[in-house]
C-alpha cells in the first residue's frame, strides 16, 4: 500500500491560532492600564514582580477573551466582524478554547496570588468571571444595556495593577476604575453608531437597535456629562497634580463638545457626511482614555523629580 | 509528481511544539526568578537557614559566646 495521504478531518491549530483566542488588542489596553495602575502607586513594586503581576492580568484577560469566545462562537458565525475567528472559522475546536480558557485563568490567578498578594488575585478572578459569566453568558444576549454594565469588566485592571502594589483598594483605585467604566458607554455606541453592524441578525440587543440612534445620542451625552467629574476629580486625589487636570480639562471639553455634536445630529446629517462628526468622537474617546492614564503616568514621574502632585 | 516530504500540517506542528517549549522555559523562567526575588526579600539569610529542614549547629552562635 502506497496511501501516504494526512488526514485532514479535524484542522489542527496552530500557535498562532491559539493566541488569536486570547483576544490580543484587548490585551494591550488591559496591560497599558493595569501598569499605570501599578507604576502610580505610592508603595514600590520590585520590578521583576510588577512583571510577573502584569503579565498575569495579560494572561488573565486572554483567557476570559478565549472564555467568550468560546461561549459566544454560535453568535460570532453569524457576525461579518467575528466570523473568521479562530472557532467560528474552524481552526480552533470549541472544547479547546473552554480548555485553554480555564487553564489560563488558574495560572493567572495562582501566580498572581503567590507573587503579589490575594487581594490582586481576587479582582483578577473577579474580573475574569464578570467578562465570561456576567457578560458574555447573561448581559451581552439579555439586554441594551449590555456594555454598560460588562464594561466593568474592561474598567478592573487599574485597580488590580494598584492593589499589587498596595495590597489595598483607595479612592484613587476606585476612580481609576470609575473613569473606564464611564467611558466605555460613550466610546461604544459611538462606534455603534457608524458602524453597520449584524448584531441585530445575531439576537444580541444594541441600544441602537433596540432604542433607535436618537436614544443612543441621548445616551451618549449624558454619559459623557457624568464622566467629566470623574475624570477631572481624579486630578485631586494623591496621584492627580496640575498636568494631570489641565490634560482631563482640555481632554473632557474635547470630548464633551464630541458628545454634544453628536446629540444635536440626526440621520439625515450623518447620511450626508457619512457619520463623519462620529468617527472624529470615536477617535478622541481613544486619545481621552490614553491621555489620562498617560498623564497620570507622567504625574508620577514628576513626582519623583519632587514636582509632580499639588 | 513531486513527492511533497513535508506536509503543511508538520510544519504548523513543529510551530506548536516550539511554542509549547518555549512558553515551558519561560514558566520555569518566571517561577525562579519569583523565588530569587522573594527570598532576597526576606532580608538576611542566616535569620532562617538554621530552619531549613535540620538544624546546623556550625551557623548556632556558641552557647555563652557573648556573655
Amino acid at each position: 500500500m502506497s496511501d501516504l495521504s494526512v488526514s485532514e478531518a479535524t484542522y489542527e491549530a496552530s500557535m498562532g491560532d491559539y493566541f488569536a483566542l486570547l483576544k490580543p488588542r484587548v490585551m494591550s489596553l488591559v496591560v497599558f492600564t493595569a501598569l499605570v495602575g501599578l507604576l502610580v502607586a505610592p508603595v514600590p513594586v520590585h520590578p521583576f514582580i510588577g512583571f510577573v503581576a502584569i503579565l498575569c492580568v495579560a494572561v488573565g484577560a486572554g483567557a476570559s477573551g478565549a472564555l467568550n469566545m468560546w461561549w459566544d462562537a454560535d453568535i460570532d458565525a453569524k457576525m461579518k466582524r467575528t466570523v473568521g475567528r479562530p472557532i467560528p472559522s474552524g481552526r480552533v475546536q470549541p472544547g479547546e478554547a473552554l480548555g485553554i480558557g480555564l487553564a489560563l485563568s488558574g495560572f493567572a490567578i495562582v501566580l498572581l496570588a503567590l507573587a503579589a498578594n490575594f487581594l490582586a488575585a481576587f479582582l483578577l478572578a473577579f474580573t475574569i468571571l464578570f467578562y465570561a459569566v456576567i457578560y458574555s453568558m447573561w448581559l451581552k444576549r439579555a439586554t441594551p444595556q449590555n456594555i454598560v454594565i460588562g464594561g466593568a469588566a474592561g474598567a478592573f485592571p487599574p485597580m488590580i495593577g494598584w492593589a499589587v502594589a498596595t495590597g489595598g483598594v483607595s479612592v484613587e483605585s476606585v476612580l481609576m476604575f470609575a473613569l473606564i467604566f464611564m467611558w466605555t458607554p460613550p466610546h461604544f455606541w459611538a462606534l455603534a453608531l457608524f458602524v453597520k453592524s449584524d448584531y441585530g441578525d445575531a439576537g444580541i440587543p444594541m441600544l441602537t437597535e433596540t432604542h433607535g440612534r436618537d436614544t443612543t445620542r441621548n445616551y451618549i451625552l449624558v454619559y459623557t456629562l457624568l464622566l467629566v467629574p470623574v475624570a477631572v476629580g481624579l486630578g485631586f486625589t494623591s496621584i492627580g497634580g496640575l498636568f494631570y487636570t489641565t490634560v482631563a480639562v482640555l481632554m473632557n471639553a474635547w470630548f464633551l463638545k464630541g458628545a454634544y455634536d453628536i446629540w444635536r445630529r440626526t440621520d439625515v446629517d450623518c447620511d450626508a457626511d457619512k457619520h463623519r462628526v462620529e468617527i472624529k468622537v470615536f477617535k478622541i474617546s481613544l486619545y481621552y482614555l490614553f491621555a489620562h492614564f498617560g498623564a497620570l503616568l507622567v504625574e508620577a514621574v514628576l513626582r519623583l523629580y519632587g514636582i509632580g502632585g499639588w | 509528481m513531486a513527492l511533497h516530504v513535508e506536509h503543511e500540517l508538520h510544519t504548523r506542528r513543529k510551530g506548536r511544539n516550539i511554542g509549547v517549549g518555549l512558553l515551558l522555559i519561560g514558566f520555569i523562567a518566571i517561577v525562579f526568578g519569583l523565588t530569587v526575588v522573594k527570598v532576597l526579600q526576606l532580608g538576611d539569610a542566616n535569620k532562617f537557614e538554621k530552619f531549613d529542614h535540620v538544624a546546623r549547629p556550625q551557623i548556632v552562635p556558641e552557647a555563652g559566646a557573648g556573655e
